[in-house]
């Protein structure tokens, strides 16, 4: 019986994996409805805030922000990439890389030169591998993120910008669409688009500002470029844990063939073995 | 009936109250604010302390501890975008440096290459794994 110890030993071996599998799947089913639920409750800020920008970009034009001027020449370029931190999440992590390097290479081909803030360890891990200079990285969010440890990574490519280094940030992230389906995205985050900004029409009024109407108008932005960042971290999370059980599911059912098929081939040794047997018993009574 | 204003709490994280009340009394920076129906537009930012909203038909007070945060007040809506951080200029300052500092550290130790050793050696694993089902079943058939 050649090789049937081999297939048992294999056969509970799969199994084992296939109960990591199935483990990890559930885990990451009730995952993904927490993070679904966190990616939901960002929105009224990210709408109120919005709102609220486009009321000043109406009452107040003579102030330009910084961040709504749009520069002529572009040389530099920030990207943050939002990848997840651990992997077992299916090709989630490499669709985006590769949106992303792809754009960064339609950049260089340009001429633009290209400084990246990672969230996230694969982002982070692929980015210094490929050689990009990281300017700053986030790890270790965990899967309740706070908007608290994003505010330096944001910092850090914000003053970049105010400060001239860099002339346009794009954002980059999976954007849930459903469980089955999460897009890569690569979304300009500043200069600030006009897009998404129309105020009610018609109306002429302006704010009273407190103390003044620059400071204000400051805070209100950087808030709402982290809020921003914060929907893309929440919903590459959501777009994680989706991913990552429908991964561990296939991997669940591919594992259940692989047994099955390990099975069918353990009984088909088996039998030989036992109809070998017998024909050698058959075979040494007749010879008596 | 008393005369009403549409109030919104949203922080980054979750809605905190959404709802309608007679006053909001918030803690500005320059100093505390009394909002009643139809108050001139008015922006500003918030110090942390608590936004107290007086509900209709309710004789207790409604609570709401903000670490600081925006105000914006129409003359029929009030939106209080709370912040879920303390902030700071120094604070953030701060944050940004640790962030920086983080990514030199991790260029000069280079922990990317001991992942990427980490997942070949994964990879050569289940590729040798692989190979011995095929064998088995070669063997078998």
């Amino acid at each position: 019986m050649a090789g049937s110890k081999e297939i048992r030993t294999k056969i509970k071996s799969v199994e084992n994996t296939r109960k990591i599998t199935r483990a990890m799947e559930m885990v990451a089913a009730s995952k993904m409805r927490k993070a679904q639920e966190r990616m939901r409750a960002a929105r009224p800020y990210a709408e109120k805030i919005r709102n609220v920008a486009a009321h000043l970009s109406r009452a107040n034009p003579e102030y330009k922000h910084p961040f709504l001027i749009k520069r002529d020449t572009i040389r530099n370029i920030g990207l943050i990439v939002v990848t997840s931190d651990k992997g077992l999440c299916g090709g989630l992590n490499t669709n985006i890389l590769r949106m992303a390097v792809n754009r960064m290479k339609a950049w260089e081909a340009q001429g633009q030169k290209i400084s990246v803030c990672a969230i996230g360890n694969k982002g982070l891990g692929f980015m210094s591998r490929v050689g990009a200079s990281v300017k700053s990285h986030l790890t270790g969010l965990g899967d309740t993120p706070h908007i608290e440890k994003l505010i330096g990574a944001v910092k850090v490519m914000l003053d970049a910008y105010v400060g001239g280094e860099i002339d346009a940030i794009y954002l980059s992230y999976n954007s849930f669409i459903n469980t089955m389906k999460q897009e890569p995205k690569i979304e300009q985050l500043l200069p600030l688009s006009g897009e998404g900004m129309h105020a009610p029409t018609g109306v002429t009024w302006d704010y009273i500002y407190e103390p003044d109407a620059r400071s204000v108008v400051d805070e209100l932005l950087v808030r709402y470029i982290e809020s921003l960042v914060y929907n893309a971290v929440t919903e590459n999370q959501a777009s994680e844990q989706s991913a990552r059980m429908v991964a561990m599911k296939a991997a669940s059912d591919n594992a259940k063939n692989v047994i099955g098929e390990l099975k069918l081939v353990y009984n088909k040794a088996r039998q030989a073995a036992i109809t070998k047997e017998i024909s050698e018993i058959v075979g040494g009574a007749a010879a008596v | 009936m008393a005369m009403t204003i549409h109030v919104d709490v949203v922080s980054a994280e979750e809605s905190l109250f959404s709802g309608v009340a007679e006053v909001v009394v918030v803690p500005g920076e320059m100093g505390e604010l009394g909002i009643y129906p139809r108050h001139a537009p008015l922006l500003t930012r918030i110090k942390p302390g608590s936004v107290r909203l007086k509900i209709p038909d309710q004789s207790k007070e409604e609570l709401i501890y903000v670490s600081g945060g925006m105000l914006e007040v129409q003359p029929s809506v009030v939106t209080i975008l709370a912040d879920t951080a303390i902030r700071g200029a120094d604070l953030d300052e701060a944050r940004a440096l640790e962030v920086k500092r983080a990514a030199e550290d991790a260029i000069k130790n280079r922990a990317s290459d001991l992942d990427y050793a980490q997942a070949q050696a994964e990879l050569i694993e289940a590729i040798a794994q692989l190979r011995a089902i095929q064998q088995i079943r070669k063997h078998t058939h």
